[in-house]
């Protein structure tokens, strides 16, 4: 059995108009986002990989490119630890005065962890695994890679291959990039 | 909001095509808005997911996202891509009856 409409009842807007509610008769244009992270404290890595998997979990392709400090996010000495930035970051809940202070940053890494472990969200190498399960694209700069002396062997398993700018650009083409 | 006769019931749908009152959704009805989104057959582990949805649902009052579901039923993260190749995330919930999850992981 089939799916026919009925008069929209909210007003006088034809639900053909709309198209199906279903999506059934949209041309197949599959959305695509590319993420850019360069950065990677707590409060940067969270939100280019939880946007990501949000891309995906909608049908949307989703790649994200490591750079620069970014890097930090897929290499596997590095995973486990990364910090809430909270110097420089007027946002900051204390003086930096205080916050610069031997253990302080360790704390409010911990703290912002036991906040994020508390809303049921995945710790950074579980998102990761679950962005390549989701298959979401990972790549990390080839030049970063050089300027750190990391090898591939140096990153996570999720990371496909390194890329150079140019090759980023092939790769997200028809892509909506965002740069963190 | 529309309505809609989706395998022969008459069901209220929010703009994006998601049930409002989830006690007009049926079986058959899930069938169909799994066709519509190129899914030609639920399989039973189709089944295990919609009614884990439907159930959490009750229970929480708002439908479980994509790591919710696959730590509720055991089905991994690969096979809910499997599963709903557009978007598990949309997915799940638009052919359990239920309205869009507000989750986002």
């Amino acid at each position: 059995m089939g799916t026919t409409f009925e008069k929209d009842t909210m007003g006088d807007v034809a639900v053909a108009d709309v198209g199906s509610p279903f999506q059934a008769n949209e041309p197949e244009v599959t959305r695509k986002v590319a993420i850019i992270c360069s950065k990677s404290t707590l409060d940067m890595a969270y939100p280019g990989l939880i946007m990501a998997n949000a891309a995906r979990m909608m049908g949307m392709d989703a790649m994200i490119f490591f750079t620069f400090w970014g890097l930090d996010i897929v290499t596997r000495k590095k995973v486990d630890h990364l910090h809430a930035g909270m110097l420089g970051n007027p946002s900051s809940p204390m003086p930096h005065s205080v916050m610069g202070l031997p253990g302080m940053e360790a704390l409010a890494t911990k703290m912002m962890k036991k906040k994020i472990e508390g809303l049921d969200i995945p710790d950074i190498p579980e998102l990761l695994e679950t962005l390549a399960d989701a298959g979401a694209e990972l790549y990390s700069c080839q030049l970063a890679m050089e300027m750190f002396d990391l090898d591939q062997d140096d990153l996570v398993p999720q990371v496909k291959e390194s890329l150079t700018a140019m090759d980023f650009w092939e790769k997200a083409e028809g892509a909506q990039v965002v740069f963190i | 909001m529309s309505t809609a006769t989706i395998a022969g019931v008459a069901v209220e749908l929010d703009a994006e095509g998601f049930m409002t009152d989830a006690n007009q959704w049926t079986r058959e009805i899930a069938e169909e808005i799994a066709r519509q989104n190129g899914i030609a057959e639920l399989t039973e582990l189709h089944w295990q997911v919609i009614d884990f949805c439907r159930k959490d649902n009750v229970e929480n009052g708002t439908p479980p996202t994509v790591r919710r579901i696959t730590k509720g039923t055991g089905v991994s993260t690969k096979d809910m891509y499997a599963l709903f190749p557009k978007g598990p995330g949309i997915l799940s919930s638009k052919i359990a009856g239920l309205t869009k999850p507000k989750g986002c992981i």
